[in-house]
């Protein structure tokens, strides 16, 4: 390895950071420009789909068990389970299926 | 309402989301150990960052040591949607709040002390964020230390078991504008496809990009061409506070 860590560190916490400050200091109105709108706004949940599949399935030990814990969370999302239920469940599906497929 | 007072009504909402965040964390912190962190290294860029898929983003780049632009390039793209949430807090201030509190509220944002803020009755009392941030993120960062600590010894199956417990956060956080927003919902049904095929190994093999790099391309591309197809046109602040 040949990059520090602790490099890596600051550098998430700068960016991050950034980010969130810089419209805070420049934009004084509203953004008006209708596709960096539509762009922003559709940003946070492909980030994050691409980020969850086929991500989920690899790191269970059991792919089949990360597969139907996504699904069951999708599930429990979609009727309303908050952030912490949805998590929680799929944990507690892993568990149990692992006990039978491994 | 006083400054006190709003601190403390931040305080107690922030301690639901403190306690989802601790358990959310530890999940993170198991990946943190595999990519070789600290517990100190955990616990500042947690504390610090207080970005789940930012972090786990930069975290699994640190394995394939990644040059430090890919990081900045990545950090960028994970956290775009606070870029979007910043803006949309701007206009909750009162017009002569000082810079500086703007900035510190600015540091404070997160999907989920956004979603309480934006939702404070009238203009923003920034010592109700500043109580939310206060309780939730020691949480989050002794979550991470805490995952990075048990990592090596957990029994395997709880650990495999945890390791999803980000993931479906992820899934809390883009199922429910999916159900609202068909838009939404084919975008997220496309990531999932297009990830897939992208990520198998006889296509990656061939392009032979990292995943980082494979998550920041293909949210540029299906986003942009979102954005082409179906311009979103719906109210400004409210379509990131789920959650």
């Amino acid at each position: 390895m040949t990059h520090s860590i602790w490099i890596y560190i600051l550098v998430m916490i700068l960016s991050t950071n950034l980010i969130r400050v810089i419209p805070l200091i420049l934009i004084r109105g509203q953004i008006r420009n209708r596709f960096i709108k539509s762009f922003l706004y559709y940003v946070p949940y492909v980030t994050l789909a691409v980020m969850t599949f086929p991500a989920i399935m690899e790191a269970t030990n059991s792919p089949i068990a990360g597969g139907i814990a996504l699904i069951l969370g999708i599930v429990a999302a979609w009727m309303g389970l908050s952030l912490f239920p949805v998590s929680v469940l799929c944990c507690v599906t892993v568990l149990i299926l692992e006990f039978f497929l491994i | 309402m006083s400054k006190e007072y709003a601190f403390k009504n931040g305080i107690r909402d922030g301690i639901p989301i403190g306690l989802g965040y601790f358990a959310v964390a530890f999940s993170l912190g198991f990946m943190a150990k595999k990519c070789g962190l600290s517990p100190l290294q955990g616990f500042i860029g947690s504390f610090f960052t207080r970005a789940s898929a930012g972090e786990y983003g930069v975290y699994t780049m640190v394995v394939q040591d990644a040059g430090y632009l890919a990081v900045v390039a990545m950090s960028l793209v994970t956290n775009l949607r606070y870029l979007l949430m910043s803006t949309a807090l701007s206009q909750k201030f009162l017009p002569e709040t000082p810079l500086f509190i703007r900035i510190l509220t600015g540091c404070c944002v997160t999907d989920e002390i956004f979603g309480i803020s934006i939702a404070y009755p009238g203009y923003l009392n920034p010592a109700y964020t500043f109580g939310a941030f206060s309780i939730s993120t020691p949480l989050w960062a002794l979550g991470t230390t805490c995952g990075i600590i048990a990592g090596s010894v957990l029994p395997g199956s709880i650990v495999s078991a945890l390791s999803v417990a980000l993931y479906g956060m992820f899934i809390a956080i883009i199922i429910p504008p999916s159900k609202k927003d068909k838009a939404v919902g084919i975008a997220v049904a496309v990531s999932f496809l297009l990830s897939y095929v992208v990520r198998r190994p006889e296509i990656s093999g061939t392009i032979n990009l990292s995943s980082g790099a494979v998550t920041i391309i293909l949210t540029i591309l299906i986003s942009a061409a979102a954005a082409c197809i179906k311009p979103h046109t719906g109210a400004e602040n409210n379509d990131e506070t789920e959650n």
